[in-house]
């Protein structure tokens, strides 16, 4: 029997290395990928050219519904969190137990009068986040926790010793007519707070 | 060459030798391609999720009734934008009585194509006008004062603030009190 030579071409290209790599850019994008913090209302930002990124601690972000009310007030950094809870409570009399306290910590924004507060640090984060469960942090001249909550979240960061003051953003829907967010910049600004940051979202190089 | 591998592989006399062939190597490429999606997936969602933001300074309240009124600026150098309902922009260049050669009220609209146009031409145009005259500082250049009126919504006064951005106009501000006169140009 005659030997007949037939050229072996290998059918598959060797993908080790192609393999190597993916994974290596996969175990990098999750380490880095932050994870989208469900919100109790959908705001859809307007867009902006401007590519400055928000700091990831010492952050009060407030953000605007369309609706009527639809405040919602969020911080970044869970002792900053407790604390402010805990002189929020001292001040409008409503007592918190420790473990409504570390829930608070660990919640994301929140849009609730502070005396009904308690009922939805007890719901799980995807009952709470429901449209149309939270009202919103009521903000008119006759019940401002608004300014409070302000307030008391630049004092607990100094009680805890941060040198560096909190920055503030405002996050508002694109069809939000403008004296709604003038209100929440008059509420800043009543506080000497003239400096704050408005979050956008990323537009197209050619615009 | 309808040889069936019967996979004796004993090494018989005179036969060939074959020796069994062991697939070493795994069949990598549904593990690639599952990897590449995860990749996208993961690349698109952080560049996506993390949120953009513009700075925005305001002059303190408290001060604006002692200070603000002082100040008195060229009304060469002022061009007033005003934000109306419907995303309708009126602006002029000068005093809105007397304005500007060219700087007569007008409607513009948004973009590229629109009012960024006219903030390029004054950019330029005062910044020269400034040069030239005498006893005006380096830093001086075209003031924006920005008008929103109520009906005007969020959307447009981070557009117009986006494109002072865009045209690095020297010094601009919003300004919330809007005469008779200046409300009338955006209603119809």
């Amino acid at each position: 029997m005659a030997q007949i030579k037939m050229s072996k071409k290998a059918a598959s290209i060797d993908m080790t290395a192609m393999c190597d790599v993916a994974f290596l850019l996969l175990t990098f994008f999750i380490l880095t990928a932050t994870a989208k913090v469900p919100e109790p209302v959908n705001v859809d930002t307007p867009s902006s050219t401007v590519k400055t990124k928000l700091p990831d601690l010492g952050l009060v972000t407030i953000t605007v519904g369309k609706g009527k009310d639809n405040v919602f007030f969020d911080i970044k950094g869970r002792d900053i969190r407790r604390k402010t809870l805990e002189l929020m409570g001292n001040q409008y009399k409503v007592s918190f137990t420790d473990q409504e306290k570390d829930q608070f910590a660990l919640m994301e924004s929140f849009g609730m009068p502070i005396e009904s507060l308690s009922s939805i640090i007890k719901m799980k984060s995807a009952e709470r986040n429901k449209q149309g469960v939270q009202p919103g942090v009521p903000f008119d001249s006759i019940n401002n926790q608004l300014k409070d909550w302000i307030y008391t979240a630049r004092q607990a960061n100094i009680e805890l010793g941060n040198q560096k003051d909190l920055d503030f953003a405002i996050k508002g829907d694109a069809k939000l007519e403008y004296p709604k967010i003038k209100k929440i910049m008059d509420i800043l600004q009543d506080q000497d707070i003239n400096t704050f940051d408005l979050v956008t979202g990323l537009r197209g190089k050619d615009y | 060459m309808a040889e069936l591998n019967t996979g004796d592989g004993g090494g018989g006399k005179g036969g060939k030798v074959r020796s069994k062939k062991q697939n070493s190597k795994v069949d990598l490429t549904a593990m690639v391609d599952l990897a590449f999606l995860l990749i996208t997936f993961f690349m698109l969602t952080t560049s996506l999720s993390k949120p953009q933001s513009m700075n925005l300074g305001l002059p303190d309240q408290n001060d604006s009734t002692t200070v603000d009124k002082k100040i008195k600026v060229d009304q060469k150098r002022t061009m007033t934008i005003v934000l109306g309902a419907d995303n309708k922009i009126k602006w002029f260049h000068g005093l809105l009585a007397t304005p500007e050669p060219g700087g007569a009220p007008t409607e513009a609209v948004y973009g590229k194509e629109g009012i960024r146009k006219e903030i390029l031409k004054r950019v330029k145009s005062v910044a020269e006008y400034c040069a030239a005259k005498p006893g005006s500082k380096p830093g001086d250049g075209l003031i924006v004062i920005i008008k929103p009126t109520k009906k005007a919504n969020y959307r447009n006064l981070v557009d117009i603030l986006d494109e002072m951005a865009i045209c690095s106009v020297p010094t601009y501000a919003i300004v919330n009190d809007i005469t008779p006169e200046e409300l009338k140009l955006v209603t119809p």
